[in-house]
């Protein structure tokens, strides 16, 4: 008996010392945090995906509590909602922010650029593209590796076997920003998100000069200007021999994807053009899988 | 039998196929069109001189240097330029370059072309240094360091021994052995225009001892030169790296981020010390080059003297044309060369052969998982552990990678030459280590 007590004895004085080693320590050392960034980190969608800058959700809950503004910060991946209810919570204003998406700019699909080269080395773009312009001989041009696929958290790109580029499913993509970065010839882009994921964009980056971009690449754009000339918009700019559309001013109207002598402009998910017989715009639909709705 | 020195660590020993060691060197006949880049070396590109429609001689500067670390670039025929613009270099990207269209041969007339030895005269180490730089000379191992950066010593910095690199230890390649068959004299003469110039007492020739009759004939080129000797080494790959052969012909270690001058050596490449006694003596630029062209399935090959900017296309069709079956065009050896995208690609100052694989031999097994039998780590010349560096680099893990000395690896290529389940390793490890070179250059500057 005096062994159970003892021993009971010996385990309670153990553990209430510990005990006030424990609160004596905690108090001492403790940290002064505001409790408020546990809240904020409650409400970001836990992704880590580093698509607002900062290194995760964490520290982007940290950057919110101790900014006086929400200007400049943004969770992409969260999006209006998430914003509004941390702006709610943190007794500030927000603006809504734009939605984006991701788009992938190049045609060069099997047929407008067949392949002239075999690749077997490693599988990786970044690889690829330090050794050689690619087998489809474009020094601009998507590679088709896939490491945007790859860096891609919420499986919203997948390679299309049919075109070998990579789709982007907008109904999936958060914006985030992770396969721009992947890319190593930049042709991921984020661009304004527009009702029903309509999307106009030219579909190139290649600065190659108009003859040389074309003879290796059916739907090249050529530098021609021809898309910035029918803009009203002046959302059209030309530089380094390849048109960009600025989707900020652009309306969506479609003349510039009419005017375009390569269809290296690309409209999506619009619905089909009335009477254009000779325009041919399914040519420019069949290049690459329309995004899904 | 005195054993043959070489380097302690990893190694290989893939088949020499050294198919054009008994062919004289040829020289070509001038294509109809050369195109001469203006990025032939590493550092700045030069900046081009001539513009389209102007008459240039062989031997005519048409770019001048573009900074310290750039070298000129010379005109190799004569003709008119055609236009100044981008051509694919050999890995296809579009780069500078200089289109000449080819009009007779008539060269500057201060360049000597008869075959004459000019024995070396009194040259200040300041003279042959400005020789070299306005020839436009750079490493022709395949490097293409320019040589009046390498043969300018920093200050606080020593150099002792000159190490002429004659190893030629990549498969195929034939060039530098012809080179010390042929102009063993005029090798000779570079080395101790080279020795002056860095003021060392000492210069050491290393030939692998597969090339028996060019020891030979290095050995009675330099017998009347004090200073200079030649070192047989063993044959193994890589025998011609740069620390590999400091380390088998002197037992020092280059230390990692560090430079062969850092030990007190200077390397450079037997073809360098041929275009250092054309340069300084018969005032002749680098326009010219030995090329080896080859493969099994080659009609001729042969060892050709070159204008540079002549297309590949050019050499195989005096060659025999190209084979049916060829599966892979190599510029350089088929270790650490690069794999060309087409013949149209023209022969630049660090082309050191022309290598048709064909397809059976061109196509890599597909790659199985590493079973870690340690084979890379056994074969690393460089004491690297090839299987760890990319993996950590293929997971963008760099900061280890770089802990585990990613920047010191050569990229030789045992590793992937070894692996017995054909994983890329050197890719990944390329990746990594470009990243992290770019990363301590940085740290460097600031």
């Amino acid at each position: 008996m005096n062994t159970i007590l003892f021993t009971v004895a010996t385990l309670t004085f153990t553990g209430l010392c510990a005990a006030l080693i424990l609160y004596f320590t905690s108090r001492r050392f403790f940290v002064e945090e505001d409790s408020r960034i546990d809240g904020v980190q409650e409400m970001l969608p836990g992704a880590n995906c580093g698509g607002c800058g900062a290194a995760g959700c964490r520290a982007f809950a940290e950057q919110l509590v101790g900014a006086d503004s929400m200007d400049g910060l943004r969770c992409p991946v969260g999006g209006d909602e998430v914003m509004k209810n941390i702006a709610a919570y943190l007794g500030r204003e927000v603006q809504a922010g734009v939605p984006q998406v991701a788009v992938v700019r190049c045609n060069g699909t099997c047929e407008n650029r067949p392949a002239r080269q075999h690749y077997d080395g490693a599988d990786r773009c970044a690889i690829a593209h330090a050794l050689f312009v690619g087998a489809g001989g474009c020094a601009y041009g998507c590679l088709g590796c896939g490491d945007c696929v790859a860096a891609c958290q919420f499986g919203a790109l997948s390679m299309d076997a049919e075109t070998g580029l990579p789709v982007v499913d907008a109904s999936r993509c958060t914006a985030c920003g992770a396969c721009v970065k992947a890319c190593p010839r930049g042709i991921v882009e984020l661009r304004k998100k527009f009702p029903g994921n309509r999307q106009i964009y030219v579909s190139c980056v290649s600065h190659d000069k108009g003859a040389v971009a074309r003879k290796i690449c059916a739907a090249a754009c050529i530098g021609c200007g021809k898309c910035q000339k029918t803009c009203t918009f002046e959302a059209i700019t030309l530089e380094n021999n390849v048109a960009w559309i600025d989707s900020t001013k652009c309306r969506l109207c479609r003349k510039c994807a009419e005017a375009c002598p390569t269809h290296s402009i690309v409209e999506r998910n619009f619905p089909a053009r009335r009477p254009a017989p000779e325009a041919k715009p399914a040519a420019a639909a069949t290049v690459g899988t329309p995004n899904q709705a | 039998m005195t054993m043959v020195k070489t380097f302690p660590r990893g190694g290989v020993h893939p088949p020499a196929c050294k198919i054009t060691a008994e062919s004289p060197i040829r020289t070509a006949p001038l294509p109809p069109e050369v195109i001469i880049p203006l990025s032939q070396h590493i550092g700045a590109p030069a900046t081009p001189i001539v513009k389209a429609g102007d008459k240039v001689l062989a031997g005519q500067c048409i770019a001048e240097a573009g900074g310290f670390v750039s070298a000129p670039v010379h005109s190799s025929v004569s003709g008119t330029v055609v236009k100044v613009d981008t051509f694919p270099d050999v890995s296809g990207y579009r780069r500078p370059a200089v289109q000449i269209k080819v009009e007779d041969d008539v060269w500057v007339d201060t360049v000597d072309r008869t075959p004459d030895l000019v024995c070396a005269s009194d040259l200040t180490p300041e003279e042959i240094i400005a020789s070299v730089r306005s020839a436009g000379v750079v490493g022709m191992g395949g490097a293409t360091f320019p040589l009046h950066v390498k043969l300018a010593v920093p200050p606080g910095k020593k150099a002792e021994l000159l190490l002429v690199n004659a190893a030629e230890c990549e498969p195929y390649l034939t060039c530098d052995h012809r080179v010390m068959l042929e102009h063993a004299a005029e090798v000779a003469a570079g080395v101790a225009l080279l020795v002056r110039a860095l003021q060392v007492e000492r210069a050491v020739i290393g030939i692998e001892s597969n090339k028996p009759d060019a020891i030979a004939a290095m050995s009675a080129a330099v017998a009347g030169r004090p200073g200079i000797s030649v070192e047989p080494l063993r044959v193994k790959y890589p025998q011609g790296g740069e620390k590999q052969l400091i380390k088998a012909i002197t037992g020092r270690e280059v230390p990692p981020g560090g430079l062969p001058v850092d030990v007190g050596v200077v390397p450079c490449n037997v073809g360098t010390a041929l275009a250092v006694y054309e340069a300084v003596l018969k005032h002749k630029p680098l326009v010219e080059r030995i090329v080896t062209v080859t493969g099994p399935a080659l009609a001729e090959p042969a060892n050709w003297k070159v204008r540079i900017g002549t297309p590949f296309s050019w050499l195989v069709n005096l060659s025999g044309g190209m084979p049916e079956d060829t599966g892979k065009i190599i510029s350089g050896g088929p270790m650490m060369g690069k794999a060309a995208p087409s013949l149209e690609v023209p022969v630049t100052k660090g082309t050191s052969g022309i290598l048709l694989l064909p397809a059976s031999q061109s196509l890599r097994r597909p790659a199985s998982p590493c079973i870690r039998c340690g084979r890379c780590v056994t074969v690393c010349p460089m004491g690297l552990e090839p299987y760890l560096l990319s993996k950590l680099s293929a997971l963008s893990r760099l900061d280890e990678a770089e802990q585990h000395h990613i920047a010191d690896c050569i990229e030789c290529g045992s590793c992937s030459y070894t692996c017995p389940s054909a994983r890329p390793l050197l890719d990944y490890i390329r990746l990594g280590k470009a990243v992290v070179m770019k990363k301590l250059r940085l740290q460097g500057r600031k």
